[in-house]
């Protein structure tokens, strides 16, 4: 039984992937001797040396490149994308390249590749470096989509995504690198493409992601303690493969649905799982399915404004209780 | 050994730099202050140890030039003249700084004195400087546009292709990359093939190599006029390699853990523009007293500054719904 960090898990479950498979080697920016911006690839380079742990100049466009050539011949690269908003700046290698090759050379090329990224707000830091891009990703055929919410996630998740023979985008939320969790198994492997339930409840499904999974989760404590609602929490952890029939159990059960993203609301994954839920459980839906998301806006920097921008624990709370009571 | 009879830059001048560089190093200092007093949530990026590149550019410049610059962008943006509680205010979250909250650090713009943006993602503002000097050109007015960046920098495709279409199309422009010897926390030689990371790279633009002293107030005020002059004569692009050294940590997480203590040290205590600016200003027979009214001309100005921003209002919750559009509002369906 040990006490993780969703930080230290990172570091732990590359180094996991790379005691297991000679071909998985670690490419980033001030990731080796400085153990990352985020301290979360500390120990990486002193471990496996600098043929499997290299730094890389300020080149996103080159270390995806890299990365991408090298899985097409059987090696297994992770790659550190520092901020995933620095995506916009490789993302031709990401969504033309990385993404589309496989299905142009009718499946003659294979790209097991993992890009994992810091993402989301929380931080102060600006609308250039708080983004949560997971569906930039998720709208491109090609890429498989994960974001854990917990320091065992990470680990199981990162050890699927680096065995899968596909690109898997792995976006690490900035806000939850502090989070702790006791784990008594590190070495463990969480299929790509099932949900995980936070809070067991038959009133009302909340569907969150990362942080906003953790977040919902929160809400569901206090929707039970003061206001006797039990909500399901689902968190997804995937995108790409979505966990369609976990969704659907859990409408069918209560009948009330609540989204939870963090992105912006236009064409934000919440969006794809209305729609879904709606085709699907249409007989069994009590009311329109809503979503809790940031506005329209890209995130402020300063704390009052970023803290009212991106949904909280309190937001939550509200929209359900205005669902299921009117209030 | 300096040359009094030759003196090419005067005591008017050189004290208008000397006010100048006081000025960012106390801001910045006062900005690490308010972090310590956690009144300044976020990330910063102090320039502390590189205040002669922004002051001299500052100095040099004209009202109608266009200057872009990174997060680490506090002293540029106020060596174009923007007001310390808009800066310190920006930093705090505060409704007097630059952009009431909304940008952040990372992002001081200030248009009405040229300062037209902070860029945090590595590269992008080189490209986008050849924009307004396209534009100065187009519209054959006489501004020049000065691009600053990092070391670092010089490693994506970005300063590539803008130091090619510059030298392309004869753009007003100076390119100024402030050598720190670290993009983030690694040494910028383990990551580059070169050993000036710009200027080994401009003879592939046709651009002069050009590397000066970035921390001797002087060299870096000559060579910033020489490029502006030029590109104001309508003769090109220059890119210039200033050679210089953050004092603290690339952002405020770091402790520069990563650079040996010798080397601290050395830049610390040897290299320091400000220490050496005014040790100069003595050589050249400048009066003592003079020197330090200004100092205590600017330390006033600097708590003033900070009194006028601790006491401004935090902005109102409904910023966030602001400028989105250029109806001023955010809506997206009616
Ligand atoms: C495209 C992109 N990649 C990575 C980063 C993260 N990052 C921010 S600053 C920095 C180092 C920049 O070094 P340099 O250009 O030397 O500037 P300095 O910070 O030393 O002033 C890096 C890697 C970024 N902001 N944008
Ligand atoms: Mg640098």
């Amino acid at each position: 039984m040990a006490q993780l960090t969703y930080r230290s898990s990172v570091s732990l479950a590359i180094a996991q992937s790379m005691r297991k498979d000679q071909k998985v080697f670690f490419i980033g920016e001030d990731v080796g001797a400085a153990g990352g911006v985020f301290k979360a690839t500390v120990g990486l380079l002193e471990e496996f040396g600098k043929e499997r742990v290299m730094d890389a100049p300020i080149s996103e466009q080159a270390i995806l490149g890299a990365a991408m050539g090298a899985a097409m011949t059987g090696l297994r690269p992770i790659a550190e994308i520092m901020f995933s908003d620095f995506l916009a700046v490789c993302w031709d290698i990401v969504a033309n390249q990385i993404a589309k090759t496989r299905y142009m050379s009718d499946g003659q090329i294979n790209i097991p590749l993992v890009i994992r990224t810091a993402n989301g707000g929380g931080s102060k830091f600006g609308a250039q470096h708080s983004q949560s891009l997971e569906n930039w990703s998720m709208m491109i055929p090609g890429l498989k989509v994960v974001a854990p919410s917990c320091p065992s996630d990470v680990l199981g998740l990162m050890d699927s995504a680096v065995k899968d023979p596909d690109p898997v985008i792995f976006y690490e939320h900035k806000s939850l690198y502090a989070f702790k969790e006791e784990i008594e198994q590190t070495d463990i492997s969480i299929p790509i493409g099932e949900a995980n339930t936070l809070h067991e409840g038959k009133d009302i499904t909340i569907i969150g992601l990362a942080l906003m999974a953790q977040r919902a989760k929160e809400a569901a404590l206090i929707l039970k303690d003061k206001h006797d609602i039990n909500a399901k929490v689902i968190d997804l952890r995937s995108l790409v493969p979505l966990d369609l029939q976990t969704i659907k159990k859990s409408v069918i059960e209560t009948g009330h649905v609540l989204t939870v993203e963090e992105n912006p609301r236009l064409c934000g994954w919440g969006a794809e799982i209305s729609s879904l839920i709606s085709e699907h459980c249409f007989k069994n839906l009590k009311g329109p399915v809503t979503r809790v998301t940031t506005p329209h806006v890209p995130l402020p920097s300063a704390d009052i404004l970023e803290d009212n921008t991106i949904p909280s624990v309190e937001l939550i709370v509200n929209e359900v209780i205005k669902k299921l009571k009117g209030e | 050994m300096v040359d009094k009879l030759n003196d090419d830059i005067g005591e008017e001048k050189r004290l208008q730099l000397w006010e100048m560089m006081l000025k960012l190093r106390l801001v910045e200092k006062k900005a690490y202050d308010l972090f310590l007093q956690n009144l300044i949530k976020g990330t910063s990026h102090l320039a502390l140890g590189q205040e002669a590149i922004a002051g001299a550019f500052g100095v040099a410049l004209k009202q109608g030039d266009y200057t872009f610059c990174t997060y680490r962008g506090h002293a540029h943006t106020l060596a174009r003249g923007s007001s310390i509680e808009g800066v310190l205010g920006e930093l705090m979250g505060r409704q007097c700084g630059l952009m009431k909250g909304k940008g952040g650090s990372m992002h001081l713009t200030d248009v009405e004195k040229g300062v037209m943006g902070s860029y945090a993602i590595i590269g992008a503002h080189l490209t986008i400087a050849n924009g307004t000097a396209l534009a100065s050109k187009y519209n054959k007015t006489n501004e020049v546009s000065v691009c600053f960046f990092g070391d670092g920098t010089t490693n994506i495709g970005a300063f590539h292709e803008a130091l090619n279409m510059a030298k392309i199309w004869n753009l007003p422009i100076v390119f100024v990359c402030e050598n720190n010897l670290y993009m983030e926390y690694t040494p910028i030689h383990e990551v580059t093939a070169v050993e000036h990371p710009a200027a080994d790279r401009a003879g592939a633009y046709d651009l002069d190599k050009i590397i000066v002293d970035g921390n001797d107030a002087d060299e870096m005020l000559r060579t910033a006029e020489k490029a502006i002059s030029k590109a104001r004569e309508g003769k090109g692009p220059s890119l210039i390699e200033a050679k210089t050294y953050r004092h603290s940590g690339h952002s405020r997480a770091d402790p520069g853990k990563y650079r040996p203590d010798e080397e601290v040290k050395d830049w610390m205590e040897n290299k320091d523009p400000i220490k050496n600016y005014r040790a100069k200003l003595l050589d050249f027979n400048i009066n003592e007293k003079i020197i330090s009214e200004i100092e205590e001309k600017v330390k006033d100005q600097v708590e003033k500054a900070t009194e006028i921003s601790m006491a401004s209002p935090i902005p109102e919750i409904k910023e966030i719904y602001t400028d989105v559009w250029a109806n001023g509002g955010s809506e997206w369906h009616n």
